[in-house]
């Protein structure tokens, strides 16, 4: 029993990390109806972007979270410009826009491999190493720290979201992006926050990320995971990516633990493949089939 | 002379939203007949109802006396329903010929590997195909354009073509979508006659949607009235002309309430 | 010689994406599925316990048929799901496949799978490839290539015309699935050693991305990038590293300003050439008309 809920905790702490991952991707899928597969390298940049405000810039722990979020924060909306605007506006087939993504995502990925090279990096120890105790159950100080700050960043942006007059104008275009332009609204505004929003949270990720494990430039791989769960709890449900998220993180901890480590990452694509057969629409989503 | 198109109590909800409700009418083979109605009365869902693009909530809909409720899209169109659409769909980065060309998939049996080894039933069959989509350009008259990139054809020309793609599978029923959208009177004088000579040489009935009250009035033998969903009126030209409810839908009271 | 093999899987996917406008992150793992099944059936069994010690064609067509029953299940599953499962399903599948033969310890696991016997010389190869451009060519010019055009066009319309969308969609995935899946039994065979990384999603998308360069609906630009792009870093090994980085930023400029690639969606044959032609001179026509009818009507012109 105690060794089940030490795999659950940890399985949460990892499900935090996924949920910040899919959250960001859900969030733009949501309101542009693609998925933007740049995600990953954003998230991947991330991860450098603290590691050298850690590690060169000698900043302390904070600024460099806050610094690597703004840079990601930067970047996203950067993409969004450059890789997805000029399409946008030639109302090109949705195809284009993954392969644009793809184009984007394989560029980074590979700039820093060719720029700063594509040996494993880690971060400088933050916190003490060792764990504080519950009762038997031991919690990370780090996997800790990653919870709260996730929980911190998901309730502000439900916040934003829920209270604020452009968080309602984002949850506006979620259901229609046109109608939100006749309405006045400034879609080309909406896309950026969003973007940059998605940005935000993909940066905090990255960070968390390179801490708990290590820096190297194929970090964007492990957002499949994070789409996989999007898929899960609901493609363009946010709730639906932390619900899905989160249990994806306890469900793959608890199989490399009770059965083998071998199969950690094989179960995210056993349950995609669940997903897909018996509810496409995941736990919260909304209609996956193709309509007229 | 039976009728080949029967709805009966058709109903389409979206969520809390009945788009079509309780909707009955009958379209007589060999004839042509109108749906009316202001806009968002449902019209064109009643075309994706009877072309299986969205799935009836409830009622029947009966072609040559079957029900083709729940049957797919194709296979609808393989029974003899084809359809054009309101905001033109055409192959737009094929030809004019290849539009057709396309389309006329059905007059040939040749399988796939047939296809990928160009064994003789292919060659014979695809000679039979080309042949087909030529005629039908030349009988409707774009056959000079067919090299043109359909994109590129003017307006009116569009149109027509999607009226070709749609002649293209030997339909029995031919449903028009706003057809005359965009033109003017002259083009729509000759959209008329068009519709018309289509009945009369390719053997069709017709169902269309129009806004054009001189298309309507001057070419269908009957017109369905809609108005949020549900039928106000049903009867030749005249009769619907002088239908109070229909008045009031396209008018609104004369009396200030 | 690589970019032959190349270019198999590339024309298969061409089917897939150029044609019928479905988007795949996951066809290495179609090769990976030929290259061990094909393997596994040439295998001398001195060597490797399971193997068969077939004749080399023997592993094509069973490399080639468990390629093309995968993507047939596959399909299955996610077909009829919008487009953006599909992509995620198929990054799926080409990861999983490669976590499974990481730990299948018969093809050795992820240390790899030595003694493949050497069968891809150049006029295999070459004899390969011409077959495939053909057959793919045939394909393309059938009622059954006109479908998948269409699906990839309009679907709603090409459904309307009594075109079997689903099954388009199948036939596509499934013939892609099997160039895939031959391809890779021919790498097998060439390399003569098999690892599961070499079919990483890196290899997926180098392929998309070589299709993409070639220009999507173009079989001469599929031929053409894949010769390019596979044999060009040979030639310029110094560039090697930036190789990827020019192509990710390749993709977004095409994207942005030149989607239909080098080819632009155009064959370079007789027929393709003379199509081009005639569409031209058909456009110079119509505007020509167009400008007359304008002049002779009392300015009610005909169209927007």
């Amino acid at each position: 029993m105690i060794q089940f809920l030490q795999q659950v905790i940890n399985g949460l702490s990892i499900g935090s990390v996924y949920a910040l991952m899919a959250v960001g991707y859900s969030l733009v899928y949501s309101i542009m109806n693609f998925s933007n597969f740049a995600h990953g390298s954003v998230i991947m940049l991330g991860a450098y972007f603290g590691f050298f405000a850690l590690t060169s810039l000698k900043l302390p722990f904070f600024l460099a979270f806050i610094l690597a979020s703004l840079g990601t924060t930067a970047v996203a909306i950067l993409i969004e410009r450059v890789a997805y605007k000029p399409l946008r506006e030639r109302q090109a087939p949705f195809l284009y826009f993954i392969i644009s993504a793809m184009g984007a995502s394989i560029m980074f990925e590979n700039l820093v491999i060719a720029t700063i090279g594509p040996t494993f990096r880690t971060y400088p120890p933050v916190l003490d190493r060792a764990p504080f105790y519950i009762g038997p159950i031991a919690i990370g100080r780090l996997d800790f720290l990653m919870f709260v700050i996730s929980a911190v960043c998901l309730a502000g942006l439900i916040f934003f979201i829920e209270r604020t007059k452009i968080g309602k104008a984002v949850q506006a275009a979620s259901y229609n992006l046109k109608a939100c332009a006749l309405m006045g609204i400034n879609t080309d505004v909406i896309i950026l926050v969003v973007f940059g929003l998605g940005g935000l949270l993909a940066g905090v990720a990255g960070v968390f990320f390179g801490m708990k494990y290590t820096v190297y430039p194929q970090i964007g791989n492990i957002t499949t995971k994070s789409f996989i769960a999007a898929v899960f709890g609901g493609l363009g449900s946010l709730p639906g990516a932390v619900i899905g998220s989160v249990l994806l993180g306890v469900i793959e901890t608890l199989v490399a633990g009770y059965l083998s480590s071998q199969y950690r990452d094989l179960i995210a694509f056993v349950i995609l493949i669940g997903v897909l057969i018996f509810r496409p629409t995941g736990i919260m989503g909304k209609s996956a089939v193709d309509k007229a | 002379m039976g009728d080949l198109l029967q709805i009966s109590n058709l109903t389409k909800r979206f969520g809390g939203l009945a788009a079509v409700n309780d909707v009955s009418f009958s379209v007589p083979e060999h004839g042509i007949v109108g749906l009316i109605g202001p806009n968002g009365a449902g019209k064109t869902t009643i075309f994706n109802l009877i072309t299986g693009v969205y799935a009836a909530t409830s009622g029947t809909i009966l072609f040559n006396g079957q029900s083709i409720v729940g049957l797919e899209p194709y296979r609808i169109a393989d029974k003899g329903i084809t359809r054009t659409f309101q905001n033109i769909r055409l192959f737009k980065n094929l030809s004019v010929f290849d539009n057709v060309l396309t389309a006329c998939h059905r007059s040939a049996q040749y399988n796939l590997l047939e296809s990928a080894l160009r064994l003789p039933r292919y060659r014979k069959e695809e000679k039979n195909l080309h042949a087909k989509a030529e005629e039908l350009l030349s009988i409707m008259g774009i056959s000079q354009w067919r090299d043109l990139e359909a994109d590129n054809l003017p307006y009116g020309l569009q149109r027509r073509l999607e009226i070709v793609r749609a002649l293209a599978l030997d339909p029995k029923l031919l449903l028009l979508d706003e057809p005359a959208a965009g033109m003017n009177p002259d083009e729509t004088e000759q959209l008329m006659s068009l519709i018309a000579r289509l009945r009369d040489e390719f053997n069709l009935t017709i169902l269309v949607i129009e806004h054009h009250m001189d298309l309507i009035m001057g070419i269908c033998e009957k017109i369905v009235v809609l108005n949020f969903g549900v039928k106000l009126a049903e009867g030749t030209a005249d009769t619907v002309s002088n239908n109070p409810l229909v008045i009031e839908a396209y008018l609104g009271k004369t009396e200030a309430s | 010689m690589l970019a032959g093999i190349n270019l198999i899987a590339v024309l298969g996917l061409s089917l897939l994406t150029g044609f019928t406008g479905l988007f795949s992150f996951g066809h290495a793992g179609f090769m990976a599925i030929g290259a061990y099944v094909g393997a596994l059936m040439t295998v001398s069994p001195t060597t490797t316990p399971s193997g068969l010690g077939l004749p080399f064609f023997v592993g094509i067509i069973a490399g080639g048929a468990a390629a093309g029953l995968a993507g047939y299940l596959i399909g299955r599953i996610t077909l009829n799901l919008k487009g953006d499962y599909f992509c995620i399903a198929t990054l799926g599948f080409g990861e999983a496949i490669r976590l499974i033969l990481n730990n299948v310890q018969i093809f050795g696991g992820s240390r790899g799978w030595p003694g493949i016997p050497y069968k891809s010389s150049l006029p295999a190869i070459l004899i390969a490839d011409v077959v495939a451009v053909v057959v793919l060519w045939n394909i393309v010019h059938s009622r059954q290539g006109r479908n998948m055009i269409a699906v990839r066009e309009e679907e709603l319309a090409a459904q309307v015309t009594g075109i079997n969308v689903f099954g388009s969609k199948m036939t596509a995935l499934v013939i892609s699935a099997v160039y895939a899946g031959v391809a890779g039994v021919f790498f097998a065979h060439y390399m003569t050693f098999l690892q599961p990384k070499m079919f990483a999603m890196s290899k997926s998308t180098e392929l998309t991305i070589i299709v993409i360069f070639g220009g999507l609906g173009s079989i001469s630009g599929s031929v053409l990038g894949a010769l390019l792009l596979t044999a060009l870093p040979e030639v310029l090994r110094a560039f090697d590293i930036w190789r990827l980085v020019v192509y990710g930023a390749a993709v977004i400029i095409i994207m942005i300003s030149r989607p239909k690639g080098l080819m632009g969606g155009v064959e370079l044959t007789p027929s393709g050439i003379r199509k081009v032609r005639a569409e031209r001179k058909a456009r110079q026509i119509a505007k020509a008309s167009i400008l007359a009818t304008d002049d002779a009507s009392d300015g009610v012109g005909g169209e927007a």
